[in-house]
């Protein structure tokens, strides 16, 4: 292909080139497209958990955001331990593979930093909420809850009586966030973006917010995304922001180029038991640095050394005709 | 328990595994007896075949030589709901008489003495999965006559029967513990005593339970594990005695 091919997305050059409008700092991004009262959704199960856009959104001191995901794992966490979160609607809450989630538990149980208002599904039910909320239908049945508690605990889960079986069905909402914040391998400057490995609810997520920010580990030609069309997950047409952010998801990990910090997920049982141990790490991991390059450079190179990826490449296919 | 735990797994077997004890016993399944064992784990990888222990249930060694990485949507809907998984592994801070399992709060839900992480997949695995297996160590505290909260249904509650609710999966088929094995009663599904490690009373099993536990007339009798299930687990599966 040629260079000026490569530039306009094909050999007939027929297509506009990718503008580089959406590309911004994480900064920048979290200030324009994230605001105090947001729903917010920081997608990625256990792989691609963006913790630089959460540490950056802490530091811009959003406040009475509804933070929604699966395992609100150690990011929210953070965000919670930091005064940022109204509400939590989540699935599963805990520090995977290891135990509790403190400052969740602090705020639920005693009220610390505030009262935290919990909404709470299964995997299942939240995933069919982001679902809804993607194709813009009200609800989603699914056929589960029964016999369970958990419709005692949460309004929000309800029956529905199939029009065509008479079967009763459970529903969940749709819910469409305001924001979505999405960690991506790699994507081109549009926001089309290529995710491997687990990809999770990402998708489902992405499609039912009204804004999505996309960070990724390396911002690539609109070629090479269309070398392999079949990897994109995410289309830049529902992307509003587009931030390069290496190593963004550390502590969590990113197929291919990093590894789980799984010693940093079982240091955080220890760093979050008190609330003043915590709040000193904010102090000095997060409000101590300016942004993610700071951050890095103060976990230092021997633990990049540790987690880098060891290379498994696969065999490309052809998509010839 | 990881060992009897692995023998309630058949070759060819699709597993929704969890991480910690289940996962060593599906691992140490697929090493001994059941080869062609497929495993599934929510975060997506199916037919995993991690050559270290993951860590947790979204580990990248899952990913890494499995036959296929699905969408939570598909591992929910497709593979769950849509009937094909044989085996569900949970786990749980207490189980009841009827073999419903709390994984969510101890103590009332909205003044929890202890909040727990919640569901995740288990009530799903619990009213889909063909027959689910328990895995946790036996104590009056765990195995309590009724549950704080239900997280996962079993055999019968105040929501009803499996019958009553018409539920597609079988429900938790074999509690194995660390003193022994207790399964639901055809009759009512109530949980009894059917099979005891050995050098344990039974009356040491009836002291851990909550309600009072009635015992099959024919008992297993459950072998101490071989030498070389002992190996596998040690030197092989958890080395960095992670789970054991």
């Amino acid at each position: 292909m040629t260079a000026a091919g490569i530039g306009s997305g094909g050999p007939a050059g027929a297509r506009a080139p990718v503008s580089s409008a959406k590309l911004m700092s994480m900064s920048d991004a979290v200030s324009r497209y994230v605001h105090d009262g947001d729903v917010v959704v920081i997608e990625g199960f256990t792989h691609l958990i963006c913790f630089a856009a959460a540490h950056e959104i802490i530091r811009q001191r959003r406040r009475d955001l509804t933070l929604c995901r699966l395992t609100p794992d150690l990011i929210y966490d953070q965000m919670i331990a930091a005064g940022c979160a109204k509400k939590l609607i989540f699935s599963w809450a805990g520090n995977p593979g290891v135990g509790s989630l403190f400052a969740l538990r602090r705020a639920v149980e005693k009220g610390i930093p505030h009262k935290l208002e919990i909404e709470e599904y299964s995997h299942y039910g939240l995933m069919a909420r982001f679902a809804a909320g993607a194709a813009k239908l009200p609800f989603w049945p699914l056929r589960n809850y029964r016999g369970s508690d958990l419709p005692d605990v949460n309004r929000q889960i309800r029956t529905v009586i199939c029009p065509y079986t008479g079967e009763e069905l459970a529903t969940v909402p749709a819910i469409n966030p305001d924001v979505a914040i999405i960690h991506a391998q790699r994507a081109d400057a549009g926001g089309d973006a290529q995710i491997w490995g687990l990809y999770g609810v990402q998708k489902e997520a992405a499609f039912a917010a009204k804004r999505v920010i996309l960070v990724v580990e390396e911002i690539v030609s609109e070629a090479i995304i269309r070398a392999d069309p079949n990897r994109t997950l995410i289309p830049g047409i529902i992307v509003d922001a587009v931030v390069h952010e290496p190593w963004g998801a550390h502590p969590s990990y990113a197929q291919g180029y990093y590894d789980r910090d799984n010693d940093f997920y079982v240091a955080w049982e220890n760093i979050s038991k008190e609330e003043a141990g915590l709040q000193a790490w904010l102090d000095e991991f997060v409000f101590g640095v300016a942004d993610r390059n700071e951050y890095l450079l103060k976990l230092g190179p021997a633990v990049r050394e540790r987690l880098n990826a060891e290379d498994q490449v696969c065999e490309g296919v052809n998509y010839g005709f | 328990m990881a060992v009897r735990a692995a023998k309630e797994l058949r070759d060819g077997d699709v597993v929704f595994v969890g991480i910690g004890l289940p996962n060593l016993a599906c691992n140490l399944a697929r090493a001994t007896h059941a080869p062609n064992l497929v495993l599934i784990y929510e975060s997506g990888a199916v037919g995993a075949v991690p050559d270290r222990l993951p860590v947790s249930i979204g580990d990248p060694a899952l990913v890494t030589g499995s036959l296929s990485v699905a969408s939570m949507a598909d591992i929910f809907m497709l593979y769950l709901q849509g009937g094909r998984i044989q085996v569900g592994f949970l786990g749980g801070a207490q189980v009841d008489r009827y073999g419903n399992i709390n994984s969510t709060v101890i103590g009332k839900y909205d003044a929890p003495k202890v909040r727990l992480p919640g569901s995740g997949g288990a009530c799903e695995i619990a009213v889909h999965a063909e027959r689910v297996i328990v895995a946790a160590a036996l104590s009056a505290r765990s195995f309590p006559a009724e549950v704080d909260f239900i997280t996962s249904p079993g055999h019968a509650g105040k929501h009803g029967t499996r019958k009553e609710l018409h539920q597609p999966g079988g429900g938790p088929m074999r509690i194995v513990t660390d003193v022994g094995i207790l399964a639901p009663s055809p009759q009512d599904g109530e949980l009894e005593l059917v099979g005891i490690y050995p050098k344990v009373e039974v009356e040491d099993v009836k002291a851990k339970v909550g309600w009072p536990l009635r015992v099959r007339a024919t008992l297993e009798q459950i072998p101490p594990p071989t030498d070389d299930e002992l190996h596998l687990l040690r030197d092989v599966l958890d080395p960095d005695k992670l789970y054991l």
